[in-house]
């Protein structure tokens, strides 16, 4: 068997493990629920045979174990039990919600690789100077200004004050401007000092130097050769931001009322429909694991030093 | 950089520290016939959808703020260097059981495990801490693991080893030292990354319940009036923003001064 192939069959079984831990934590999580779930969900005047009756349909009448394996067998299978509330089978609800958070997850990793890679750029070739400590400290400021704040912001600004963008839902491209603004801003302020420093490093390499001795310009030293190997480091940096993005979209979903996967989860939260939080949750949790897994079976192939680790 | 960043944590935990007696405002008096009046000399923030001082509020809420990430990172340091030091130290099946553990709770994108939690364990200022907490140990274990690995083969710890030191005096005289300034480094940024979190949560309803005052919840509170009274949802977020930045400057400088490289 080759190392490459070693290397893939190796990482994928490393990830079962992982992944089974995910779905003992989210099976675990009705169980964490003060006092009957069943009860919780109900509210406190529900009958008692409406509470026996959904306790018997969730499966919670049963001991422990057989509702663990019968969990487990479920989500394989793809079938992570019914809404409490529509009545409606969750993997469905999910799957009607996923192009809408796939949608503004790409969007704001497009607005964050476009901020990003010029800043980083900026701040590695004019380094320490005025337009460095200006491009890190807007880096610096996009970490710190919470999304949920954000968002109302640009709101005001571009939607009442300006009428230029809608102000919510979605459907055209001008709906998604703001929510992937809102979202991409913190992943452009990572990305850019990644940029920077993965950029600098490759500036003090040989092969830029002797690029530059051959006569190629500064412009051409930078995007034509440092700014390629750089660019490496970074597919792995905005794949370990995909959890960020997709923790960002539950409010950024909530803010815009953008029907994703992150409202969803929200509304089922406000409902206590718990089959439809736990799907919610396994499905979010799983594209991570799954974004992570697929990042590191390409940077394995691409970079043979990381298939000697 | 590091330098402003002191400068803007001193002074907001000073004024968080000091809000009884600097306003002469009470955060709970509701001026009704004047709710949603916006800034004034008498009301610098201007006053909320009750009637109430939103700069006495947004003080108030420093205070909850500050003290969810003080105790967050508190905890969740503490107990990240004890198992990282454990795992580190003792290897084997322990740091392999500890690891996987650190695995599953790494597998879930930053929040969303507090969300999670929150959610079933019901909307408090408690549960929030302890679900941030829950999840924010992981990053200092990894973070210690990783120097107590690389220090336990040290000369003069394997020194004091041959010596007869024990274990816990290794791990504490000998080993911890060494992880310390990471370590520091990773609090003051926890600080901020606690502090937005707590927000997060309570803007989203799952964290602190009105009428306590919490900077999440008064931008939630706020979005109602975006239009008539933008200046309720300016300012918490104004503050939290700046707070977080300053949180995130003291701890980038303090990263430039631990490392040897730079």
């Amino acid at each position: 068997m080759s190392a490459v192939v070693r290397f893939l069959v190796r990482r994928m079984l490393l990830t079962i493990p992982v992944l089974l831990g995910v779905a003992t934590l989210v099976f675990s999580l009705i169980h964490l629920v003060p006092g009957d779930p069943a009860q919780a969900m109900l509210g406190d005047g529900a009958a008692p045979q409406d509470i026996a009756e959904l306790r018997s349909n969730l499966g919670l009448d049963r001991p422990l174990p057989a509702q663990y394996v019968a969990f487990l067998r479920s989500a394989f299978t793809g079938d992570l039990g019914t809404s409490f509330r529509t009545g409606q089978p969750v993997t469905q609800m999910i799957a009607e919600r996923v192009p809408a958070t796939a949608e503004l997850a790409l969007g704001a990793m497009a607005v964050a690789v476009v901020l990003a890679i010029p800043l980083g750029i900026v701040g590695a070739v004019w380094r320490r100077t005025l337009a460095d400590h200006a491009a890190m400290t807007f880096s610096l400021a996009g970490i710190s200004i919470p999304n949920f704040w954000l968002g109302p912001i640009l709101a005001i600004v571009f939607s009442v004050e300006l009428g230029w963008l809608p102000v919510s839902g979605r459907g055209t491209l001008a709906h998604l401007v703001l929510p992937a603004v809102s979202l991409g801003l913190a992943l452009a302020a990572i990305l850019a000092r990644m940029t920077r420093a993965s950029l600098l490093d490759e500036l003090g390499e040989l092969y830029v130097r002797a690029a530059r001795a051959r006569g190629v310009s500064p412009a051409g030293a930078v995007l034509g050769h440092a700014m390629r190997n750089s660019l490496i480091p970074l597919v792995t940096i905005v794949a370990l931001q995909f959890g960020a993005v997709l923790t960002g979209a539950v409010i950024t979903e909530t803010i815009f009322a953008w029907p994703g996967i992150g409202r969803l989860l929200i509304q089922s939260i406000g409902f206590r429909d718990y089959p439809l939080v736990q799907g919610c949750i396994l499905l979010i949790a799983v594209t991570y694991v799954t974004v992570n897994l697929i990042t590191d079976l390409l940077y394995g192939v691409l970079d043979p030093r990381i298939r000697l680790e | 950089m590091m330098r402003l960043g002191l400068i803007i944590v001193v002074t907001i935990v000073a004024a968080a520290l000091l809000a009884p007696w600097l306003l002469p405002w009470d955060p709970s008096f509701q001026d009704l016939p004047n709710r949603l009046q916006g800034p004034t000399w008498a009301h610098w923030f201007g006053l909320d959808e009750l009637g109430r001082d939103i700069l006495a509020r947004v003080l108030l809420g420093a205070r909850v703020s500050l003290l969810v990430g003080t105790i967050v990172v508190g905890v969740s340091s503490v107990a990240g260097m004890v198992i990282g030091a454990v795992s580190g130290y003792y290897g084997g099946r322990i740091d392999q059981v500890i690891g996987r553990v650190m695995d599953v709770l790494m597998a879930f994108p930053g929040m969303l495990l507090a969300i999670a939690l929150v959610a079933v364990l019901g909307p408090s200022l408690t549960n929030v801490v302890l679900a941030l907490a829950l999840i924010g140990w992981v990053g200092y274990a990894r973070l210690v693991r990783g120097q107590v690995l690389r220090a336990r083969e040290f000369e003069y710890v394997v020194a004091a080893r041959a010596l007869g030191a024990s274990t816990a005096r290794l791990l504490i005289r000998h080993v911890m030292p060494t992880a310390l300034p990471p370590v520091m480094v990773q609090a003051t940024l926890g600080m901020a990354g606690a502090m937005l979190s707590e927000a997060a949560l309570s803007f989203l309803g799952l964290g602190v319940q009105p009428p306590t005052p919490s900077w999440g919840t008064m931008i939630n509170g706020g979005r109602v009036h975006l239009l008539d009274a933008p200046h309720l949802t300016i300012f918490p977020g104004l503050c939290l923003a700046v707070v977080v930045l300053g949180f995130n400057f003291l701890g980038d400088g303090l990263r430039d001064a631990v490392d040897p490289k730079k």
